[in-house]
């Protein structure tokens, strides 16, 4: 029992991060229709220009205070992916208005080998450690009640927190401010949204930046957990079934789509995977996807598109 | 001048429907085909063969295979990779398991292989499309690369998931050097090249590209989505298949999943967008484009006198192809295709340009 709710416990943490890069993935689609296969990439892209700023600026600076190097490399690191989202809305978006989603769905794909290419240029290839001063430290819970207790990682809990944190300030964000209800207004009709006024080129820098800020943050939980290197752009494969599961539009979705992926990986890995001989958490999450379109097309909380044929 | 058509006027419906119309264009395809079969194995380096021919071969018929699919049909794979791995691993199979097994056989057998699989997962597409379909693709890539890892009997009980062949021959023939193997699957792609192209041009092809257009307006006049989508699907993985068994057997002669990977699926993609989606011809030119692009990223810098670790070369690669994909879709979606025959169309109004 003990050991069952320690990886029921890792599934949630895991599922948790999933949910981060799956927001998002449904950001960005809300609020121009795009399915941004370069989630992943920018995850990449913010940690390793996160990583390799909070190294620098000391060195540049002559600073001795670490909390003070991160908290400039993440504003710098933010800075840097409002320019990305600034760039990819000049050069690709704004041009491939009106195209269909594939088309879209491409060059997003195009969008994440370029910065794939450019952000180990830029920042190197190695494996890079951010180091924002998470407690690493495991934890014992209920040690009354199983032998042993549940190992916790207090790093998972913060990063617990911070997530929920987000999820609840862009909630906020997107229900309260006049941005937000833009943002909402260009996510259901962009030509009616224009018409009325809302510039759309601006909405989507807002949007992609926000993307880019939750990249930021998934980026530096990732990356403060196993280091910064090239496997993190496919960790965001994963967040890929998350969000068809959660439904493409949908906030909670994303939540609750990472945590069922997260713990249903963890559990058939432990419990079924043996069977089958080991390793079934790389297509777990994308069967279980599949499974679940061909009953419920729309998701968990997705819109549902009418489309008879 | 020499490219004029006036005067080749057509007197029947076969002779205006023929695939290359224009009798300049006859020769020289004909004229191609004679350099690529009779002068070309004649002159070529043998590292030429290995490292440039015998890839742009095999890739371009998988790239013709995902072409059908994404190109004509409008649904998007990301899962080729996979498909050719089903190929290769089921000829490998059949080649292994029953004595005597003709060469040829095993790898369209493979094909067929690829054909259940393909088919088995285009059935969701059936229920979505577009976005959602291509997560049902990868979801296919992620688990037949996992299945062919750790499932023992696909490969012959093999650890690691590596195999290898060894000693193929057709007809008592021998392929064993890089011109025969060239020779070999030039044959293939020369015969799916036509097969493809009379399929897409016949009354199967129109539906495939009805379905893409707007699939419910197909509907409506007549056309059967289950059956136009499926049979995309199933003409796709078999040429994929075929391409996969040959990518194997001929070009790599052992190989492990990680062949297949989904860098392979993504590759396969670019190079039918940069081709030119819903084109035979581009995607030929895609497959050259992308085979040789690394070469020379490689080698330009040595050309230059500039040194630049091959590190920073891979990422420029990546750069570079990011950056093509993204310039294709948004100034000519009909990828080099369209260049090459608004050079053609320019070429016959030369040089008067009215």
């Amino acid at each position: 029992m003990g050991f069952f709710l320690e990886t029921l416990f890792g599934g949630l943490m895991a599922g948790m991060l999933y949910s981060l890069i799956a927001l998002g993935f449904v950001l960005i689609f809300k609020a121009s229709g795009v399915f941004n296969f370069a989630q992943g990439a920018m995850v990449l892209f913010a940690a390793l220009a996160m990583a390799r700023f909070s190294e620098w600026f000391p060195k540049l600076l002559g600073l001795d205070s670490k909390l003070l190097a991160n908290l400039l490399a993440i504003i710098a690191a933010m800075l840097l992916m409002v320019v990305v989202a600034w760039v990819i809305e000049r050069l690709v978006l704004g041009k491939l208005v009106n195209q269909e989603g594939v088309t879209l769905l491409m060059a997003t794909l195009g969008i994440a080998y370029f910065l794939d290419g450019l952000g180990q240029t830029l920042f190197g290839n190695a494996i890079y450690k951010i180091d924002i001063g998470l407690p690493k430290d495991p934890m014992f819970l209920m040690e009354s009640t199983f032998q042993g207790g549940i190992l916790v990682s207090k790093e998972d809990l913060y990063a617990a927190a911070i997530a929920a944190v987000l999820v609840a300030a862009l909630s906020l964000f997107f229900q309260k401010t006049a941005t937000g209800r833009a943002l909402r207004a260009v996510a259901d009709d962009h030509q009616a949204a224009q018409s009325i006024g809302i510039p759309l080129s601006r909405i989507w820098v807002i949007v992609w930046s926000i993307a880019g800020f939750v990249a930021l943050v998934a980026g530096i939980i990732w990356g403060s957990k196993l280091g910064v290197q090239f496997s993190l752009s496919l960790v965001a494969l994963k967040a890929l079934p998350v969000v068809i599961l959660g439904g493409l539009t949908s906030v909670p979705g994303a939540i609750l789509g990472g945590l069922i992926i997260g713990v249903g990986e963890k559990l058939s890995e432990v419990y079924i995977g043996p069977m089958f001989g080991g390793g079934i958490e790389i297509w777990f999450a994308y069967v279980l996807a599949l499974m679940f379109l061909l009953v419920r097309p729309q998701g968990l909380f997705g819109e549902k598109i009418i489309d008879r044929v | 001048m020499l490219y004029r058509e006036n005067g080749q006027f057509k007197t029947s419906y076969r002779a205006d429907q023929q695939i290359f119309p224009i009798a300049q264009d006859r020769v020289v395809m004909a004229l191609l085909l004679i350099f690529a079969v009779a002068v070309v194995p004649l002159v070529m380096p043998e590292y030429f063969f290995r490292a440039v021919l015998i890839p742009f071969l095999i890739l371009s018929l998988a790239a013709l295979g995902l072409n059908i699919l994404v190109g004509y049909c409008g649904q998007i794979s990301l899962g080729t990779g996979a498909f050719m791995a089903v190929g290769a691993y089921a000829a490998y199979n059949f080649q292994v398991r029953i004595e005597g097994m003709p060469l040829i056989v095993s790898l369209l057998m493979g094909g067929v292989c690829a054909t259940v699989v393909g088919v088995l997962f285009g059935i969701p597409s059936l229920r979505i499309k577009g976005l959602y379909l291509a997560v049902a693709t990868l979801a296919a890539q992620f688990f037949i690369d996992w299945a062919f890892l750790r499932i023992k009997w696909f490969t012959n009980d093999s650890s690691s998931g590596s195999v290898s062949v060894a000693g193929m021959n057709v007809l008592g023939l021998p392929i064993e050097t890089p011109v025969q193997k060239y020779l070999f699957c030039l044959a293939f792609l020369i015969v799916f090249g036509l097969l493809a192209k009379n399929l897409v041009r016949g009354h199967i092809g129109r539906e495939w590209m009805a379905i893409r257009d707007m699939d419910v307006a197909a509907a409506v006049i007549g056309i059967r989505p289950v059956y136009a989508k499926l049979s995309a699907f199933a003409v796709s993985s078999f040429i994929v298949g075929v391409a996969g068994a040959l990518w194997g057997f001929v070009h790599l002669g052992s190989w492990e999943p990680a062949a297949f990977n989904i860098d392979r699926s993504f590759q396969l993609l670019f190079m039918v967008i940069i081709g030119g989606l819903g084109s035979i011809m581009g995607s030929f030119f895609g497959a050259a484009f992308i085979v040789v692009l690394p070469i020379v990223l490689d080698n330009l810098p040595y050309w230059f006198g500039i040194p630049i670790d091959t590190a920073l070369a891979a990422h420029l690669t990546y750069m570079i192809f990011g950056a093509l994909i993204v310039f294709f879709l948004i100034v000519e979606p009909h990828g080099l295709a369209r260049l090459w025959s608004t050079a053609k169309e320019k070429l016959r109004l030369w040089p008067f340009p009215h």
